[in-house]
């Protein structure tokens, strides 16, 4: 009997592992075939029957890439755009949780209910009204209707903040009344030290959201001279059809720095969305 | 006596007048704390959604001045416009088989990672990886993956002998391979899972296993109610986020072939940007909305029947 369970357990571990592997190489198949593409010539790509690998790896497609598009260009305008929100929503987050989560006052569970709310709105019923708003004042071909909202708060980012914030003993706050600390020096001295790990989180959400976000620069930037890397990769694959080779060099070059902070900051990634799933 | 009780009330008087003093101060510090975003709901949501749903009743290209239309966009709408009920029937197939999809292979991952297994964490970030590929990215490597020439996707199916697809101008073919594609992000789900059926306590699994039960029935009588909650809360996000897509749509067929991608947004868009009629746009979005909040709104309605809320009804 315990000979059979052994035995059973065995072939279940092989089968564990036979599934595990072959979902990883499912899931990774997309990126072999980018790496692949990315380094090879033209003729290898179009070669029949495909080749798995390139006979030497094409560095140049990358070159080639940054010459036949600004990229750079593209490069710069979207770390400015990461930059200044990063700035925005780090500040008005932190500081908009704070009132909801360490002030008791009339009026909050009503007004947090109502940033719950807006969660709930999708954005399809706002991005006519809100590009013609931006048009009439003016905005249109500017960065402002990519970096201005950033900066008066994200629901999703104060609700993860607040529940990050509600952790924090209340009696540091108190301890700092009787040292005759206001809210705004609490807020600042204290819990924006303590949340630095949320704060990470918010962070690199919004990295995430701003350097893959394609719908608003392609609503609000006709200018070239402003677009984002995902424009510029969207128009270069419009533009260079058939050359296969240098549009996955420029889809790597786009991914890479989103591969390297995640390598750098993988925690709070997956606590992020952990923490977001607690809501349910 | 009577001293004692006067200067008890006086005491109270103070400390109340102190309280009262004290709340004050909270009310002005909480509104100076949340005033940024009670101005963002008001300028960035309030206002589009009230202004959105005003130019939905006018007919408007921005250029000229709005004409007030009354209920004739809604009528057109639902009378004449068959790419309303095209791009209504697009967007719900790819939504619906996306999200069940998806999420079924999130939790078989999330499953398979709960288990007893050496690099774990390996695993994880290999399944997680792919949902941090930027869209037009993700989209780039797809519609290489599905080019029917020189594609990954035919030159495998060649080495089984099957004929190659033309799997993004085939208007059966082209949703369903949207829908792989958004499988490959199931990674983000399978996060949120696994941390749900490391919440499940053990003694639940000790239960099945005196009763003499294998692992589909501890999958199904025990991980399955546990995690009921979290299944809900990912389809309803998840639903939610997919009636918005858009990308897909407009960079990798254009909606074709024969419309059979043309992804809801994608003919909001249209109509908007294209035809420049705000108005009637501004009308289709409203739609949509309405049929999301009904949607979910139902949903909710009957999904206490088959959610198990640890701790009573929620």
């Amino acid at each position: 009997m315990v000979e059979f369970r052994r035995r059973q357990n065995l072939g279940g571990k092989i089968g564990l592992y036979a599934l595990l592997i072959i979902c990883t190489i499912m899931m990774l198949f997309p990126f072999y075939w980018l790496l692949r593409s990315a380094f090879m010539s033209s003729r290898e790509i179009f070669s029949v029957p495909m080749k798995w690998w390139p006979s030497h790896l094409l560095w140049s497609n990358f070159v080639d890439t940054f010459q036949d598009a600004p990229f750079a260009l593209y490069f710069r305008n979207t770390i400015f755009l990461v930059a200044v929100n990063l700035i925005g929503a780090i500040f008005s987050n932190s500081f908009i949780a704070f009132g909801f989560a360490r002030i008791r006052f009339k009026g909050r569970n009503f007004w947090f209910a109502c940033v719950l709310l807006t969660m709930m709105i999708p954005s399809i019923v706002m991005f006519i009204p809100q590009f013609i708003g931006w048009k009439e004042l003016g905005a249109y071909n500017s960065y402002w209707p990519l970096t201005l909202p950033s900066f008066f708060g994200n629901a999703f980012f104060i609700f993860l903040l607040r529940q990050f914030y509600m952790t924090i003993p209340i009696e540091y706050d108190e301890a700092a009344f009787m040292d005759g600390a206001n809210y705004f020096t609490i807020y600042r001295k204290i819990i924006l030290p303590l949340s630095k790990p949320a704060l990470v989180t918010v962070g690199v959400f919004t990295f995430m959201g701003t350097w893959n976000d394609y719908f608003n620069p392609m609503l609000y930037l006709n200018n070239q001279k402003l677009w984002t890397l995902q424009l510029g990769l969207q128009s270069f694959m419009g533009q260079y059809t058939s050359s296969w080779q240098l549009i996955m060099a420029g889809a790597l070059i786009t991914l890479l720095p989103m591969l390297i902070v995640f390598f750098f900051a993988q925690r709070a990634f997956i606590e992020g969305i952990s923490l977001s799933g607690v809501k349910g | 006596m009577l001293e004692k009780a006067v200067l008890n009330r006086s005491l109270a008087k103070k400390i109340r007048r102190k309280i009262s003093h004290e709340e004050k101060a909270r009310l002005k510090w909480g509104y100076v704390f949340i005033a940024p975003t009670i101005f963002g709901m008001c300028v960035f949501v309030l206002a589009p959604v009230v202004f959105g749903l005003i130019i939905s009743f006018t007919h408007w290209d921005i250029i000229t001045p709005m004409r007030w239309a009354g209920l004739s966009n809604y009528k057109k709408i639902f009378t004449s416009d068959p790419l309303f009920y095209q791009s209504l029937r697009v967007t719900f197939y790819y939504a619906i088989a996306s999200v069940i999809l998806t999420n079924i292979l999130a939790l078989f991952l999330a499953t398979l990672l709960n288990a007893k297994i050496r690099f774990k964490s390996f695993f994880r970030t290999v399944f997680y990886i792919p949902t941090i590929v930027p869209l037009i990215a993700a989209i780039v490597i797809w519609s290489f993956i599905y080019n029917p020439e020189y594609g990954l996707l035919n030159s495998l199916l060649g080495l089984f002998h099957i004929p190659p697809q033309n799997w993004l101008y085939n208007a059966r073919l082209v949703i369903p391979a949207m829908i792989v594609m958004s499988m490959w992000g199931a990674g983000n789900n399978m996060v949120i899972y696994l941390a749900a059926l490391q919440g499940v306590p053990r003694h639940l699994y000790e239960a099945i296993d005196v009763d003499g039960g294998g692992a589909w029935r501890r999958f199904w009588n025990v991980t399955l109610p546990m995690i009921s909650p979290m299944i809900f809360f990912n389809f309803i996000t998840d639903f939610i986020n997919s009636l918005q897509t858009f990308a897909q749509g407009q960079i990798m067929t254009d909606g074709g072939p024969n419309n059979a991608s043309l992804f809801y947004i994608l003919n909001v868009y249209n109509q908007a940007f294209t035809n420049n009629a705000m108005g009637y746009a501004a009308a289709l979005a409203w739609v949509l909305f309405i049929i999301v909040a009904i949607c979910v709104g139902l949903i909710f309605r009957f999904s206490n029947r088959w959610i198990y809320y640890e701790g009573g009804e929620a």
